[in-house]
């Protein structure tokens, strides 16, 4: 370790080592990055690139760690073409200075993004919310993205147009990858103007079935939604509707919720909130998955979209509600005791796990991108 | 025919029955070539399969016998990523046609990948919904097609692309294996590279397509300015006031000549320039923006604005635009389609620049463009009967790529790279970006059978490891490939 710490010192400005971590570089350029990675494939060395660290506890832990990567110093916002609606910012660049600079335009970037996290860190873990609905998630709006791979070579796919079908598309393949593939050095995003008015419609209900009419009446409607969530646990069932544009939608949004549909300006407190508990779980499914969900999972939040979140506490058995989860669509622990997250029940099944081990072979022949950290122990 | 390919006829006339391989080399040669005709090249064998299930089988007998696969659709790409091997078999995926399944209550459905596109919305209409990937072809093209190319269309500018409107394939990989790619699975997100792959990637069996609700109301407005450059300014304003249209098409005064002499549109005489502006969505939305556009257009100079009153008076604005491409064909012998993409603010020092190439040069360039996302759709005319026009045609073609890349924009918005533009490729991105995205085809097709020889010039030897190459490879040894 000690000559593999003094090859970092010589590439790289900012080198440390402390017993807990082991070793960490912090390189402030792209240049900078691809000569620690560099210096990392040299000397054999597992990496495991981080951000802000706000998801670092999600996903089995990584079975080998020689050298965290932080993309904190990485922190430019390199280009924002306003009248292009497109923005290119470096890895480390929190969200939240992300979205301060749009607003400054009048845009945002539609992922409902942490603000303490970064844009590698969202774009690794595939980070979405509520607007998921309308715009998806980073796999839908990274149009252009510079990596460094395994071997400290640059390389970019994409660019900074919106419509581009130049060459594979990485950012999709880099979208929630986790950090397995290589490192994000830079992302390049398609933006949306910020809208006028913003309206959160929201009501209550008590039976999963008449939360689900409510959320199928809206969803078929023609109202346009940005987003449509579903909150229970505790007995209720919260159903609320964002109606984003240049004109206030609330009104007939109400009408398909029913009687005692209320407006707000602001979103309700449980927008976009992930139930508490220390085993989190990802959960998939179709729309018309919502009633079965609702009765399978002690507390759901749920974009209308297919996609949602539940928990269990720290010491209890996933395994019956993962096993319930799964009959009726996908779902994935994010966050749990060692116990679950190094055991075999993480992930649920995988058809095309043998085409993914494939293509990270060949980004990463030497298995040495945060190993382990990933789906089927990628 | 090669010795592999005769065995390969007789297996998959055993498969497929006689009616379903193609061996008469008249009928072959109308599988020759795609929508791009200037590459053609006739196939060895063609197959007709009806199901995955025989795809996979086809494709695992290519692959046994060594023999090079391609999957064409209707035939309608630009770009020749159907462009047939003549070593090789065509295995084409008209005859999977059926939907599958139309699912109103999750917005979806699952079709086979020869279905026509526009077939996908008539299928759902009337259940207010509808497939929103609106190539202009989509009344022949497939949506195994769309699949390949990551289609757009007039109003992705709102819409997006096919890739945000596939939920899942089944896949035939390059291997012959059967797998189901969906975005939601857990792991890498192998359907968002599969989508636009130019089928280079394997062959899609099946597709679950997202289907969008209907607008509420539809509004169209076509304003005519004197000039390209004030339409460009009425199109920045527009997208400076926050309005994302539906559709923002524009036509410069030679298209324009074009579609009037073969369509009789009727766009206000004089123009230099039309731009066409749709909006789509609830009703007191649409109501707000189209004000807002319409003041927008006046203030940038419009000289006559007209609002289209029903669809009818909508299909006649849209009919000129639509009717572009063909209609060239009423002014000039011959012509090439150009796809480009710029920034669209770069939109009118880029237009000022093809001017002055075609004034340096003398040869004429229509220009046809989705506007509101930079996509250029250049049309280069010149006269295949005088010596040395198509050259210099495909000169001030090849120029205004270079063009768009200078500007920071894209060799390709639509048409996709396939074998007409892989040598463009180099001029966007250096080797190391090429060899990087190689990698996902050699993950995906090791033995380099699927579709060989599209969007990438040099082939990345699979098996190798990344980094810098020493020594000769193997199979530059046996002289089976070569390094550039």
């Amino acid at each position: 370790m000690a000559t593999a710490r003094t090859a970092l010192e010589k590439v790289c400005g900012d080198v440390r080592a402390d017993a807990e971590h082991g070793l960490t570089a912090a390189p402030a350029s792209v240049e900078e990055a691809a000569a620690v990675m560099r210096a990392a494939a040299e000397h054999g060395l597992a990496v495991l690139p981080q951000g802000a660290g706000t998801r670092a506890h999600w996903g089995p832990p990584a079975r080998r760690r020689d050298l965290v990567l932080d993309t904190r110093r990485l922190d430019r916002l390199v280009e924002h073409a306003a009248g292009d609606l497109v923005v290119k910012a470096e890895a480390g660049l929190p969200m939240g200075r992300l979205a301060a600079a749009l607003a400054e335009r009048g845009q945002r970037l539609a992922l409902d993004a942490d603000p303490a996290s970064t844009v590698g860190g969202t774009v690794a873990t595939g980070a979405a919310g509520p607007l998921r609905l309308l715009y998806g998630t980073p796999r839908d709006l990274v149009i252009g993205l510079t990596l460094v791979r395994a071997d400290g070579e640059i390389a970019r796919s994409g660019g900074k147009v919106v419509k581009n079908v130049a060459g594979y598309d990485l950012g999709r393949l880099f979208a929630g990858s986790y950090g397995t593939l290589g490192l994000i050095v830079e992302a390049t995003f398609r933006l949306h103007p910020r809208p006028a008015v913003s309206a959160y419609v929201t009501a209550s209900y008590t039976d999963p079935d008449a939360a689900h009419a409510a959320v199928q009446a809206v969803l078929h409607s023609p109202v346009h939604p940005s987003a449509v969530e579903v909150a229970a646990g505790g007995g209720g069932i919260a159903v609320g509707v964002l109606a984003e544009g240049a004109t206030d939608r609330s009104g007939a949004v109400a009408a398909l919720l029913g009687p005692g549909a209320s407006a707000d300006a602001s979103p309700p407190a449980w927008w976009g909130r992930r139930p508490g508990g220390g085993i989190l779980i990802e959960v998939t499914g179709r729309p018309t998955d919502l009633p079965r969900l609702l009765r399978a999972a002690p507390a759901l939040a749920w974009s209308a979209s297919g996609h949602g979140w539940t928990a269990l506490p720290e010491d209890a058995d996933p395994a019956p509600l993962l096993a319930a989860l799964r009959a009726i669509g996908g779902a994935v622990v994010r966050t749990g005791p060692a116990r679950v997250m190094q055991g075999p029940d993480v992930w649920g099944p995988l058809p095309a796990l043998p085409l993914m081990r494939r293509v990270k072979d060949q980004f990463d022949p030497g298995h040495r991108l945060s190993p382990g950290r990933f789906a089927g122990g990628i | 025919m090669t010795e592999a390919v005769s065995g390969l006829a007789e297996r998959f006339t055993a498969l497929l029955g006689p009616g379903g391989v193609v061996t008469d080399p008249v009928r072959l040669a109308t599988y020759e070539c795609d929508g791009l005709t200037n590459h053609r090249a006739r196939p060895a064998l063609v197959v007709l399969p009806d199901d995955g299930a025989q795809i996979a089988e086809i494709v695992r007998a290519c692959v046994a016998a060594g023999v090079p696969y391609v999957a064409r659709g209707s035939g309608t790409g630009l770009s020749g990523g159907a462009l047939p091997r003549t070593d090789g078999v065509l295995i084409v995926t008209s005859r999977l046609r059926r939907v599958l399944e139309v699912d109103v209550p999750n917005q979806r459905a699952v079709v086979e990948p020869g279905v026509i596109n526009l077939d996908v919305s008539r299928a759902v209409r009337a259940d207010g919904y509808y497939f929103a990937p609106d190539p202009s072809s989509q009344q022949i093209c497939s949506v195994g097609g769309n699949v390949a190319e990551n289609s757009g269309g007039a109003h992705c500018l709102k819409y997006g692309f096919t890739a945000h409107h596939v939920l899942s394939c089944e896949v035939v990989t390059p291997e012959g294996e059967v797998v189901e790619l969906r975005a939601d699975d857990p792991g890498y997100d192998l359907l968002g590279v599969f989508v636009g792959a130019e089928g280079t990637l394997g062959i899609a069996t099946k597709v679950t397509v997202k289907l969008t609700r209907l607008p509420e109301t539809v509004q169209t407005l076509l304003a005519a300015f004197d000039s390209i450059e004030r339409g460009g300014t009425a199109v920045s304003a527009i997208i400076g006031a926050g309005v994302v249209p539906a559709a923002i098409e524009m036509m410069d005064a030679l298209s324009i000549e074009a579609a009037e002499a073969s369509v009789a549109c009727g766009y206000p005489p004089g123009a230099g320039a039309v731009l066409i502006v749709e909006l789509d969505g609830p009703a007191a939305e649409v109501e707000h923006q189209f004000a807002q556009i319409r003041a927008l257009c006046e203030e940038a100079g419009a000289f006559e604005i007209r609002v289209a009153a029903d669809d009818a008076a909508r299909a006649l604005i849209w009919r000129g635009r639509k009717s572009a491409f063909a209609a060239v064909g009423r002014i000039s012998p011959a012509y090439l389609v150009q796809d480009g993409v710029i920034p669209r603010t770069a939109l009118p020092r880029v237009l000022a620049r093809i001017d002055a190439l075609s004034a340096e040069s003398g040869v004429r360039v229509a220009n046809v463009f989705h506007a509101g996302d930079g996509n250029l759709h250049p049309l280069v005319l010149f006269d295949d009967a005088e010596p040395g026009a198509a050259e210099r045609a495909e000169q001030v073609s090849g120029a205004i790529l270079d063009l768009c890349i200078e500007h920071g924009g894209s060799i390709t918005g639509e048409h996709g790279v396939g074998v007409d533009k892989a040598r463009y490729m180099p001029r966007m991105f250096t080797a190391t970006d090429l060899d990087t995205m190689q990698m996902v085809r050699c993950g995906f097709d090791p033995a380099g059978l699927c579709n060989p020889g599209k969007i990438y010039p040099t082939p990345r030897l699979c098996g190798e490891a990344p980094g810098v190459r020493k020594g000769v490879h193997p199979l530059v040894e046996q002289g089976k490939a070569d390094l550039f």
